[in-house]
């Protein structure tokens, strides 16, 4: 871990406001998709969990295959699609597409996916304003910080700090109530809406058999973003592509439920090629960015690659008890959470952030909510393991190696395993409590257990001493 | 008399005894001869949730060899119970013959609450214990096994106990084995947010199924000064 990561994490557990905003804006969301996918309200959940699971495994499966059909049909509704390797590339037919067209403004809605890809950082770097529609992400954009939550990306403010941000950052009036600040970013946005050449979406799903690039959003900012400028370029990872538009039956019953709690978005938006004739709205040119940026990488990979079936929701991220006390903005990348914790490591090669997948106590809250039942522990495990396997240099790693080892040796082995029971009893045995060790034994684990806690002593006799005199004990 | 063998598990052997010692008394009082296979030492779950397959595998081939004779196998844990009846199979995948031996003990493992309800068929054991306790749900109890009621059920035999349901029973107490240490200040985190719902109930005692958590509970109880105990499942049943 680096420096600055350990200090945002530090930082984040001891603000005990922000630990309050972390914890009750998730806890509302968990109790909010707990009431809408009870048992009395939606019945067959578990079998829409499942439908959705052998859905996406289908999908993820034949990718080739409903990739090329989702492009012909795209194609054939007069739009273009465009395959990107990475960010870079994705990047460049944008920044292109706007030099050709002579776009100096675009609006986005809501894309997790171009946060990836740090669009916005790249399109400003070539004088291209790019502008947030999504209130959420407008005010992280405003506050130039990434997404807290890949659902809710300003999660962790309370209002008060969005008015003074709105104060600060807009010179208006500080305004505490919500809707008066959405009023206001309404104002900002309503001017850039109209005066933008060109509209950013993502991609929730990408119906194959109808060439649709589906979004689903609750401020109808999405909507506007893809009708109103001249242009619109989606932008999706590769893996949000399914098979059939009847598919959607299943997923938005599921995606929003598990999101925060409603029922279903208050928008769906087909958008299907650019505007026919006859049509009153719609785009002029329509273009789908098919990203890859280390999707095939995961797809190569029999067991893992079923973290593409992600559909993020941010379910696991509102139960997941490590989220909730780091937040979203101490994990590398910019999907924070069980699902961050599993792609990154497998977008960036899992050398990069080698403890990231050890940053979990394997609760399995996530697999439990997860709409799409991804084995998120089993995975954190599978890339434990290959952490391990990458043989790490450093000294920490190399004294953890060396221990397990003897340790697996010496658990093999019942008198050694016995003696060094006697060991450790004659060293940490007694009565009471071990509140504090020596200062030079203080870096071990033992120092890492006692920083936050206390152990109890040792006692003096270990079980199978108990048994042993108990019996001999029961032959008198 | 029906025989059941036990695997009190490395940490109960070490730390907590007692747990074990009570599981017998428990066992022996409805009618079951204990067996304690001295071989045994620990699962392997601390080397395979921390990456360390092949330290994991001998491990759990030490396991299987000291088990592969017991007819049932009972365990203070759900967690170790969840190691052998779910991850053996993983970690074999390639062995056939140790996947065959883990396949023929799968369902010979049995969590001390789950075999006193579903194989020895008993719901009062007879206990009493004058305490005002809540039940901390252990993840992989609760996750990996479907361990939800039949605890309670116990308790709710056990006279003059009363139970109190915390808002967050379900949350992760935030032990999660080696990321206790690797990560102090978030597991330590997480063990405050359980012990502030913890304190809520009112309740003087925590009882769970798993010592491990009951070590991060009581240590993090402990620390914070509060007169509140924690006791294993087997324990309070042993009371009378
Ligand atoms: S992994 Fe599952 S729970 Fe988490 S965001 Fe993705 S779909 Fe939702």
């Amino acid at each position: 871990m680096t420096g600055a990561q350990e200090q945002k994490i530090r930082q984040t557990l001891d603000d005990a406001n922000l630990q309050l905003a972390i914890y009750t804006a998730t806890g509302r969301l968990m109790s909010h998709r707990k009431a809408a996918v009870a048992e009395d309200v939606l019945p067959d959940f578990q079998e829409l969990r499942t439908q959705a699971n052998l859905l996406k495994r289908h999908a993820i499966e034949n990718l080739d295959h409903y990739l090329e059909q989702f492009e012909s049909q795209v194609v054939a509704h007069g739009g273009k699609v465009i395959y990107a390797r990475d960010g870079a590339e994705a990047s460049e037919f944008l920044i292109d597409l706007a030099k050709k067209k002579g776009a100096r403004l675009m609006v986005k809605s809501k894309s997790m996916t171009t946060e990836e890809i740090d669009l916005n950082e790249r399109l400003e770097r070539q004088g291209i304003e790019p502008v947030e529609t999504d209130l959420g992400e407008y005010i992280m954009q405003l506050a130039h910080e990434r997404p807290y939550h890949i659902v809710a990306p300003a999660l962790h403010l309370t209002r008060y700090d969005v008015a003074d941000l709105f104060t600060r950052k807009l010179g208006v009036e500080r305004e505490t109530e919500i809707e008066k600040q959405t009023k206001i970013a309404r104002a900002v946005l309503r001017q850039k809406f109209l005066a933008a050449d060109i509209g950013i979406s993502g991609a929730n799903f990408l119906v194959a058999d109808s060439g649709a690039v589906v979004i689903v959003t609750n401020e109808g900012n999405g909507r506007m973003a893809t009708t109103l400028p001249r242009i619109h370029v989606a932008i999706a990872g590769i893996e949000k592509v399914i098979p059939r538009a009847q598919d959607l039956a299943v997923f938005l019953k599921i995606l929003a439920r598990s999101a925060n709690g409603q029922h279903i978005t208050v928008y769906t938006s087909f958008l299907a090629g650019p505007r026919r004739e006859g049509e009153i709205d719609g785009p002029e040119e329509f273009y789908v960015v098919l990203l890859d940026n280390g999707r095939t990488r995961l797809l190569a990979d029999r067991e893992k690659r079923q973290s593409l079936y992600c559909i993020r929701c941010g379910a696991c991220l509102n139960h997941c008890p490590v989220y909730r006390k780091v937040g979203g903005h101490s994990y590398p990348g910019v999907y924070g959470g069980p699902i961050g914790a599993i792609i990154t490591p497998q977008y960036l090669g899992v050398t990069h952030d080698p403890w990231l997948p050890f940053a979990s106590s394997l609760c399995g809250a996530c697999a439990e909510v997860c709409p799409v039942k991804i084995e998120i522990p089993k995975l954190l495990l599978a890339l434990r393991s290959e952490v391990v396997q990458a043989k790490l240099r450093d000294t920490q790693s190399r004294i953890e190696r060396l221990s397990f080892r003897v340790w697996a040796w010496a658990m093999r082995r019942p008198r050694i395993y016995e003696m060094l029971g006697f060991m450790g009893s004659a060293l940490l045995g007694g009565e009471g409590w071990i509140r504090r060790l020596p200062k030079l034994l203080s870096h071990g684990p033992l120092g890492a257990w006692l920083s936050q806690r206390d152990l109890p002593r040792l006692p003096a006799r270990s079980f199978r001493q108990l048994w042993r005199a108990r019996r001999k004990a029961g032959e008198n | 008399m029906p025989r059941a063998s036990i695997f009190v598990t490395c940490i109960v052997d070490q730390l907590y005894p007692k747990v074990g010692m009570a599981m017998v008394d428990v066992l022996e009082r409805i009618g079951w001869q204990v067996d304690f296979p001295e071989r045994q030492t620990c699962c392997g779950q601390p080397a395979f949730n921390t990456g360390y397959r092949d330290e994991a595998r001998t491990v759990a081939r030490h396991f299987l060899d000291v088990f592969r004779d017991a007819e049932y196998i009972v365990v203070p844990s759900g967690s170790c119970t969840s190691m052998i009846a779910h991850h053996y199979a993983e970690l074999f995948q390639n062995e056939p013959e140790w996947l065959a031996l883990t396949h023929r003990l799968e369902p010979r493992i049995w969590e001390f609450s789950k075999f006193l309800l579903e194989v020895a068929r008993v719901e009062d054991v007879g206990a009493r214990l004058e305490r005002v306790a809540t039940f901390h749900d252990s993840c992989h109890g609760l996750r990996e096994l479907g361990i939800k009621e039949g605890p309670r059920r116990l308790l709710a035999r056990v006279q003059g106990l009363s139970l109190r349901e915390m808002d967050a029973a379900e949350e992760c107490c935030g032990f999660g084995g080696t990321f206790s240490v690797k990560f102090p200040e978030i597991s330590g985190g997480m063990a405050r947010t359980k012990i502030d719902s913890i304190q809520r109930t009112g309740a003087d005692l925590v009882v769970g199924i798993d010592v491990s958590c009951l070590l991060q509970i009581q240590g993090a109880l402990s620390r914070a000064g509060l007169p509140v105990g924690t006791m294993h499942l087997a324990e309070v049943l042993a009371c009378r």
